[in-house]
């Protein structure tokens, strides 16, 4: 780890509990979902982290508990540095408090993590859908949705597959 | 979907003035299919007469789930995928990428490679900024522009053809280095580029910097503060001409930046007409990185000599058997990845482009995010038009450079 961002993580050790990893010189730091908006606003307040570069999820499916894992990478541009701190929720109704008052980035891209994973944001200011059209069913990023392809149907398994082919609904 | 569902006014009841439920101010729809929106983007305009109210920009129709689909590829298939992103800026998509996959299984690149990937990259932003300072100059009705532009733009088009054998969607850049050495008409091409380019972008600004019509339609239209533009996560060009001297090829070199010289310019009117300048200067400063790798690019491999990674030359594969099983190894298989997420970023001529790559300890990612700069630079987008009329709305549009593709992945 960088001798500069000893100070921050620690800091975030003494006020949220945070446990961290590292991988590859960049330190990941594991939150509570309760505490993330504190942590964002610590961050960006006093540490100088003016830059939430991306906020995304990854799907840890089939694990349930947590299943996602939201991901806030972070950048302070006035010291250089980088941090990530890492949510994890679990698989049935995930549910966060949103970051849009703490970074506007936040309302686009958890409107986007919405959308593709189905993760909810508590106190969201535009709960909307923003890639796919309104009405449409399922999030398509996570990983039990279908890409799209058919499995074949044969006379011996026909009604097996039958079961679990995902029709298009009407 | 198979019915199309009616689109009340309640959909939008929060993003609209109190006005507009009365029916005092007018909601309008500008695209998809607008020739201004650079793509099939669709603004919903609130407007008092001619003037912006508020603009809720909606995205989405370009979705193709590329994200997605790499899942489903190796590491090295999934690639191609990332020529489809931001299609103005192939070689720096193929680049973000392939760093994050070599940051992923600690991969390192020949020096020769890392070389040739800053010369092709910088090409690549030169074109891409041609392209928008082509299409905003035809947004203003300045036609000329558009041509003399795309004549540049060809040059490069024809350089990255030579290499890679395509135009556009080049995947010339691999894990582990390059796909393979460049011709030896290359350094000629490049250099006739380097020698014709400097009197073209003074020729650019004859017809528009001091063009007294053109600065009255950018100077003073669509102001960025600082603040607005970090909390909106805007980056590049945009944040710089913001006074925001924040640029990645500076702060954190990748590629072997740090040895050439170049200066990141910066502005703080933060108006469209200092967007205009900065890139317009990027054009220049981008030539001199390209002469400086040019000069100094050294002889030697072009591909990592890991051939648990990096399928080894044509040449071997016929007298040994090792290289046989590793080619058959590689692309039926594909490499393994450690169980792990990273992120890696460069500058494109947008702003940060970053990937979150995670693997998952097999040969599919388990999840490849783009951080694409389009995406947030376009969500500052109504903070920018209030107040504006519409015909300043298409300056602005243009001034933030976005790429649908590069928004809707």
């Amino acid at each position: 780890m960088e001798k500069s961002l000893e100070p921050i993580v620690k800091d975030l050790q003494d006020k949220f509990g945070v446990t961290f990893e590292e991988f590859r010189g960049e330190v990941q730091c594991i939150v509570k979902p309760e505490q993330i908006v504190e942590a964002l606003t610590c961050l960006r307040d006093d540490h100088q982290f003016e830059l939430l570069s991306s906020q995304t999820a990854v799907d840890y499916y089939p694990q349930t508990s947590p299943r996602f894992h939201i991901i806030y990478q972070m950048t302070s541009l006035t010291r250089n540095l980088s941090v990530q701190l890492r949510v994890p929720v679990s698989g049935d109704q995930p549910k966060v408090p949103t970051a849009a008052n703490v970074y506007k980035t936040a309302v686009w891209r958890e409107r986007e993590l919405l959308d593709m994973f189905g993760i909810e944001f508590e106190g969201h200011p535009d709960p909307r859908r923003i890639l796919m059209p309104e009405g449409s069913e399922g999030h398509p990023l996570r990983r039990d949705y279908p890409l799209g392809y058919e499995e074949p149907q044969f006379s011996f398994n026909y009604e097996e597959i039958d079961l679990r082919k995902p029709y298009a609904k009407e | 979907m198979s019915q199309i569902e009616e689109v009340t006014i309640d959909q939008y009841k929060h993003l609209v003035s109190e006005r507009a439920l009365t029916g005092e101010t007018m909601l309008l729809n500008m695209g998809p299919q607008h020739p201004s929106t650079h793509g099939v983007l669709r603004l919903l305009l609130e407007l008092d007469g001619e003037v912006v109210v508020n603009c809720i920009p909606d995205i989405g129709f370009l979705h193709t789930g590329i994200e997605k689909n790499m899942e489903a590829k190796t590491y090295q298939k999934a690639e191609v995928m990332t020529d489809r992103l931001d299609y103005m800026n192939t070689m720096g998509n193929n680049l973000a990428y392939v760093m994050a996959v070599e940051k992923l299984v600690d991969l390192d690149v020949p020096p020769r490679a890392q070389a040739l990937r800053v010369i092709l990259v910088e090409l690549q932003r030169i074109a891409s900024h041609l392209v928008w300072l082509g299409t905003s100059g035809l947004d203003l009705a300045a036609m000329s522009m558009f041509l003399y532009c795309f004549r540049e733009r060809e040059q490069i088009l024809d350089i990255f053809e030579l290499v890679s054998g395509q135009r556009m969607m080049t995947t010339y850049i691999r894990p582990g280095g390059v796909w393979r050495d460049v011709p030896v008409e290359f350094e000629t091409a490049v250099r006739d580029f380097i020698k014709i380019f400097p009197k073209r972008v003074a020729e650019y600004e004859k017809l528009l910097t001091k063009n007294p019509l053109f600065i009255d339609r950018m100077v003073n239209i669509g102001y960025l503060s600082k603040e607005t533009a970090l909390s909106y996560g805007v980056t590049g060009p945009m944040l710089r001409a913001s006074g925001v001297n924040w640029d990645l090829r500076k702060v954190r070199p990748y590629m072997g930046y740090e040895q050439y010289d170049f200066n990141v310019p910066v502005l703080t009117e933060g108006d469209t007409y200092a967007r205009y300048l900065v890139r317009i200067e990027e054009l220049r400063e981008s030539l001199k990185i390209v002469e400086q790798a040019l000069n100094k690019l050294p002889m030697g491999p072009v591909r990592s000599d890991n051939r648990k990674f990096v399928p080894p030359p044509r040449s071997e594969i016929g007298v040994s058997m090792e290289a046989l099983i590793h080619h058959f190894k590689l692309w039926t298989e594909g490499f393994l990845a450690p169980d792990a997420s990273i992120y890696s970023a460069i500058e494109s001529p947008r702003g940060e482009l970053g990937v979150l790559l995670a693997g998952d300890g097999g040969p599919k990612p388990r999840r490849v995010h783009m951080r694409t700069p389009s995406f947030d630079n376009l969500s500052v987008l109504p903070e920018l038009v209030k107040g504006h009329l519409v015909a300043d709305l298409v300056a602005i549009l243009s001034s933030t450079d976005i790429v649908l593709g590069d928004i809707d992945r």
